[in-house]
């Protein structure tokens, strides 16, 4: 992927996202959130579904350590995105916290998904940034009254961000042990969906990983320069 | 919501972020550099004549295999997961669109949009 084609998804995926922080800052506000409280969640929490849970959980009637207790699980597994991210984020201590904050799903796919080694850093950067850019301003909008911009699911945007994970994952990890990893992750998803609380099937998952180390021979994951041929 | 319980929220996702990025992800590449080619010498390769990089070991190919692991399981959760229940309904067909499109080379852009309108146009039909 070149730079102007990372740069052009981190946007595309940043503006769909956008429409989600307009649901996000609607959904806050229906539930009596101040627009500084809402803010203070996009800019500083910076992971949508632990937000959505939160916000979902008190407006239900759930109590606050519950609301908190769901939304924490739901952002454990940027853990382990931080974890497989690490040796592609280099520079400065204070740097690399300041990269922290932008650890989600958009970005960790983004930048593990180029196929030259020196874009990932880059194509990190570049998504977790535009994705805090529209994700903020659109929660801004919805927080203040944007319920006019549209629904989300309407628009069938929640089928687009998978379907987006796919386009971007099925390049990179199309090799034998990474196919394994993913469908092990999958199976381990759906057979802890029923049984556990939600965020935690993702976390589970990571054993995916484990069981794709004993595929013998084969790719490995490390060849980013293989790809380039 | 208090505003005790957002900047606890926004606490511990940060910890969650920054556990990987400084703390754990640096360690295992540590191990990873302190422990090339296998040290273990059981690794299922050894014999299997497959992976010969002298810095392959199984931490950093561990953290490798992470990425692709985790992101099957959001997939799987955001195409036939509703809440802790599993349900095939317009999302599962946008998907599958949207993944013929990446099967067939379609850009980034595109699969984003097969997607969302297969879904957006199923559910209008379906009211």
């Amino acid at each position: 992927m070149s730079r102007s084609a990372y740069v052009n998804n981190a946007i595309v995926i940043g503006a769909a996202t956008g429409v989600f922080g307009v649901a996000f800052g609607v959904l806050a506000a229906t539930n009596d959130l101040t627009v500084a409280k809402t803010m203070a969640m996009s800019l500083l929490v910076f992971t949508g579904a632990s937000q959505f849970a939160a916000v979902g959980v008190v407006g239900a009637g759930g109590s606050e350590a519950t609301a908190l207790g769901s939304a924490l699980l739901l952002g454990a597994r940027n853990g382990f995105y931080g974890v497989a991210l690490a040796e592609h984020l280099r520079g400065r201590f204070f740097k690399r916290m300041v990269g922290s904050q932008l650890v989600i799903d958009e970005s960790t796919a983004l930048s593990l998904s180029q196929e030259r080694a020196e874009d990932t850093e880059p194509a990190f950067w570049a998504g977790g940034l535009s994705v805090f850019f529209f994700w903020n301003l659109g929660t801004l909008l919805g927080a203040i009254g944007g319920e006019s911009i549209g629904d989300p699911e309407a628009l069938g945007l929640d089928a687009a961000f998978p379907a987006g994970f796919i386009s971007l994952a099925a390049p990179a990890f199309g090799h034998r042990r990474g196919i394994v990893a993913a469908a092990a992750g999958a199976l381990i998803a759906i057979a802890a969906t029923p049984i556990t609380r939600p965020g935690v099937p993702i976390v589970l998952a990571a054993a995916g990983a484990i069981v794709a180390l004993f595929v013998p021979g084969g790719t490995a994951p490390s060849s980013t320069d293989e790809a380039i041929a | 919501m208090s505003w005790t319980t957002i900047l606890l929220l926004a606490a511990g996702a940060y910890v969650f972020k920054a556990l990987g990025v400084l703390i754990v992800g640096p360690a295992t590449l540590r191990a990873g550099a302190a422990a090339p080619a296998d040290a273990s010498g059981d690794a299922p390769e050894a014999t299997a004549g497959g992976s010969t990089s002298t810095t392959d070991n199984v931490w950093l190919r561990l953290g490798q295999l992470l990425p692709p692991a985790l992101l099957a399981a959001l997939v799987v959760s955001q195409t036939i997961v509703t809440g802790t229940s599993l349900v095939i309904d317009a999302r599962l067909a946008g998907v599958a669109a949207g993944a013929v499109g990446v099967w067939r080379g379609a850009p980034f852009w595109l699969v984003l949009v097969i997607a969302a309108t297969t879904t957006a146009l199923l559910r209008l039909v379906a009211g």
